[in-house]
């Protein structure tokens, strides 16, 4: 079968999701192996797909899960708030725990800082499960598009991460760094 | 692409949604968290891919999620929960851009539904691109501005499947278009994109990094 690239173009987003009849799909194959121009699109649509595809390019805002979990609690019959309640005091009371140990390293001294220009956090719950990489200096939130190195991550509590010297990403972490 | 096809079904199924919906309206009130957060971030993506603003999708994906949970009880057990909620979401986002008559905004090309024939107009050529070039801001920056500069029909179901990774179907029942639509829509997408973006990625940014002399990064 010979086909022109008018066809190619048009069957791109079908070759690409694997929606191709097999004899179309080797006559692309034949076509893009003589024709620059639509082994040029094809490679070109790919690469946008691999791209965006990528979760980093939608991420959602700081804070937008906590955020809409917030207004949920208000809808909430009042009879179930009180099995809430129980659980926000209960993390409140492990957030406190948290911030006691912090402040407890603290008072023994300041670690030095992997970074001149770094800036020590302020409130960081020390319990707060966080990750680092080997040769940087932040910790930061799992997940966050500020971590380099992906493949020599730790993961540990914000208060040993500060005992280390990490200090807190600007990004995931920019609400602790605020007063400081 | 089969294989793509869906997370969200995925999760759907293994997480007996069904049982669940049922708890949260026999009262269980707290369980619609669990119910709800795995699409939290598509319910998000939805709103943004319609209103281009970061606090305006936030503010429709929280009265979405809110309005689902209000009316659970008129959620059919035949359509999917997240199909469901997503349709919610594009219908506030869309209600919102009509109210802010923020089409007067939008490009040019959203306001023609062109079932036409899209020829390509750039044939740079690019390699494969490392995931790792996403690293850089200015790349993703480059990326968010190509797709905020197609019209809404392209970006909503661009975002849906190639982002969210919702299949046609689901796409195309949560925008509330056919199948053939979607496919259509995605198409040109996908090339509008990659028309949009061929400039920089097959040269000019390149140039700005330091790789071997001679080679592109991509």
């Amino acid at each position: 079968m010979v086909i022109h690239c008018e066809e190619v173009w048009r069957e791109v987003s079908n070759y690409l999701d694997g929606e191709i009849d097999p004899s179309l799909r080797t006559a692309i194959d034949e076509h893009v192996r003589g024709c620059q121009r639509c082994a040029a699109v094809l490679d070109g649509t790919r690469n946008v797909i691999q791209l965006y595809g990528d979760e980093r390019m939608l991420e959602v805002p700081l804070g937008f899960s906590q955020r809409l979990h917030r207004r949920l609690d208000d809808q909430m019959p009042q009879n179930r708030r009180t099995v809430l309640g129980w659980l926000v005091a209960a993390a409140a009371a492990v957030l406190v725990a948290g911030t006691i140990e912090l402040s407890r390293l603290s008072v023994w001294g300041r670690p030095d800082l992997r970074s001149q220009m770094a800036h020590h956090g302020n409130g960081v719950p020390g319990n707060l499960m966080v990750v680092v990489a080997e040769d940087g200096r932040l910790f930061h939130l799992a997940g966050c598009s500020f971590i380099h190195e992906k493949d020599k991550l730790r993961t540990m509590t914000a208060a040993q991460a500060t005992h280390d010297g990490y200090t807190p990403c600007p990004r995931c972490l920019k609400k602790y760094l605020v007063s400081t | 692409m089969a294989e793509r096809a869906t997370s969200l079904e995925y999760a759907g199924e293994q997480r007996d949604e069904a049982a669940l919906i049922r708890r949260v309206r026999e009262g269980e009130h707290e369980l619609f968290y669990e119910l709800v957060r795995p699409y939290e971030r598509r319910v998000y993506a939805a709103a943004f891919a319609i209103l281009r603003s970061e606090a305006d999708a936030e503010d429709v994906a929280q009265e979405a999620v809110l309005k689902s949970f209000k009316h659970l009880r008129q959620f059919r057990a035949e359509a999917r929960f997240s199909t469901w909620l997503l349709q919610i979401a594009v219908n506030e986002a869309r209600m919102r851009k009509r109210k802010a008559h923020a089409e007067i905004m939008e490009p040019i090309a959203d306001r023609e539904d062109s079932e036409g024939n899209y020829t390509p107009r750039d044939f740079a050529d690019w390699r494969e691109i490392p995931s790792e070039t996403l690293e850089r801001k200015e790349v993703r920056q480059k990326l968010a501005e190509a797709l905020l500069g197609l019209g809404q029909i392209y970006r909503e179901v661009f975002v849906l499947r190639d982002m969210q990774h919702l299949s046609i179907e689901e796409t195309a029942k949560a925008l509330g278009i056919s199948p053939a639509s979607v496919k259509t829509r995605l198409l040109r997408a996908r090339l509008m994109l990659r028309d949009l973006l061929a400039p920089g990625l097959g040269g000019a940014w390149s140039s700005k990094l330091s790789f071997a002399k001679g080679t592109k990064p991509w």
